[in-house]
């Protein structure tokens, strides 16, 4: 295949970025969207210039560190996969690729592709745990877990914090990732111990760091790699007001 | 305190509320204005002077006032903030496919808003004194209203606008509430989309009504 790149280019996070645009060809359709960047940077590196920096770890849709905003839709055009997993058999010969960073004022441009994602650490440090007593693990069968609720929770539980929902709501608000790391919690017994004290502190927390507000639209639940339903927001709601 | 009162979760709670509130108003006000259709003035009037003086209507009026207030300032608040969180926009727009009129709740409010003004303007500032009128032949005063064909086609278009911000409103208060539910959120959406389009059908069909056969 042969494709357009149009990549935001930014030495820094204190310059001005632009688009570059970069032609590919022998692009094949069984390569991932990472794996065709390396190409591309594989050649910028052979001509001397800079290599489009962007962030990947496990490759495998588990880390949540490729975000990247392509076409107008987070992690690609594809739903529930993350860029990463994204396959460039869903591209066709001729295409013109448009890839931004994420775009939200928690979300710093570090460098090219690269924001600084750390807003999300923050919520999750202000209550997205449990307090525990070090020592030997208690007998698992202690405490019952209704199997809807387990299940319910694991579901939430698979969020992989990579901001996807920001990136897609026309608010940049972070409901979606904080509702899901919420109700991980408030659905589990171990969790409502200090369920209050975590919506209190979680929602306080996005609301510091600038986050916009959810006007229910959908749009993060349509783009999340790891589909996360708007029931947990619906959830967090209902936890914040018990809280209080 | 402030950070109860004015977070993400609680602004959202109190915008909700005071959405629904006035929602509630509107089938009301609606059932009122059927009766403008009547030839006698009589029922419409009496029932005008009513809800002009009966003390239990003035003090929902003020808290009609009181929530239509809260809404847009709170509306305002909102969408300003949510500006700001996005500084630097995308150069291709969110494709993502999502509930259409929920994008431009902002801009339907504001239309509504525009014509709830022209709309105290007519009647509410009349019975204050502050616009020239008879209080107590609002009959006539809507009648003349509806054969300035410039002014029905406002109406009109206002109550479409109406219908979207009420579609997207009704299941987004829900939603906010906290009450989504398997069941329930579905029904909630199919009863959205009927009082969207029967409560601005319903005024548009007055209007049109004592403009074209009256």
């Amino acid at each position: 295949m042969k494709l357009t790149l149009k990549i935001w280019r930014q030495k820094n996070a204190k310059s001005k970025g632009k688009f570059v645009i970069y032609k590919m060809e022998n692009v094949s359709p069984e390569m991932s969207f990472l794996e065709m960047l390396d190409a591309l940077n594989k050649k910028l590196v052979e001509t001397g210039d800079e290599p489009v920096a962007f962030e990947h770890d496990c490759r495998e849709g588990i880390c949540g560190s490729c975000g990247m905003y392509i076409n107008g839709h987070p992690h690609g055009p594809v739903p529930a996969v993350t860029t990463c997993l994204l396959s460039m058999r869903y591209f066709s010969d001729g295409d013109t690729i448009t890839i931004e960073p994420w775009r939200a004022l928690p979300f710093p441009v570090i460098k090219d592709l690269i924001v600084d994602r750390s807003a999300m650490d923050k919520i999750q440090i202000a209550g997205g745990f449990i307090s525990v007593n070090t020592g030997a693990a208690p007998e698992a069968n202690s405490i019952l877990v209704q199997k809807k609720n387990a299940e319910d929770a694991f579901d939430s539980a698979i969020c992989i914090g990579c901001g996807a929902c920001v990136a897609a709501c026309k608010n940049a608000s972070a409901m979606l990732f904080v509702s899901a790391k919420i109700s991980q919690y408030a659905l589990l017994p171990q969790g409502r111990v200090e369920a209050k004290d975590r919506v209190r502190a979680m929602v306080e927390k996005m609301d510091e760091l600038g986050f916009g507000n959810c006007s229910n639209t959908g749009a993060c639940e349509a783009e999340c790699p790891k589909q996360i339903k708007l029931t947990n927001i619906a959830r967090l709601k209902r936890e914040y007001y018990k809280a209080y | 305190m402030d950070k109860v009162l004015f977070s993400s979760v609680s602004k959202k709670f109190v915008m909700a509320l005071a959405g629904l509130f006035l929602i509630l108003f509107l089938p009301v006000h609606l059932a009122i204005n059927f009766m403008l259709l009547k030839s006698d003035p009589g029922p419409f009037n009496k029932a005008a002077h009513f809800m002009a003086t009966f003390p239990l209507i003035r003090i929902i009026e003020i808290l009609l006032v009181s929530a239509l207030l809260i809404h847009i300032s709170y509306g305002i608040y909102i969408q300003i903030k949510n500006w700001m969180a996005r500084p630097v926009g995308y150069a291709i727009g969110i494709k993502t496919k999502t509930s259409f009129f929920s994008k431009f709740m902002i801009w339907t409010g504001a239309s509504v808003f525009t014509f709830l003004v022209i709309h105290f303007s007519n009647f509410y500032f009349i019975r204050l004194g502050f616009v020239k009128g008879n209080p107590d032949d609002f009959y006539s005063v809507a009648h003349e209203l509806f054969r300035i064909p410039a002014y029905n086609y406002i109406y009109l278009l206002c109550f479409i606008l109406l219908g979207l911000h009420l579609y997207h409103a009704i299941s987004s208060a829900f939603q906010t509430l906290g009450l989504n539910h398997r069941f329930w959120t579905p029904v909630v959406k199919v009863f959205a989309w009927i009082y969207a389009i029967a409560i601005p059908a319903g005024f548009a069909v007055i209007s049109i009504t004592i403009w074209q056969f009256r």
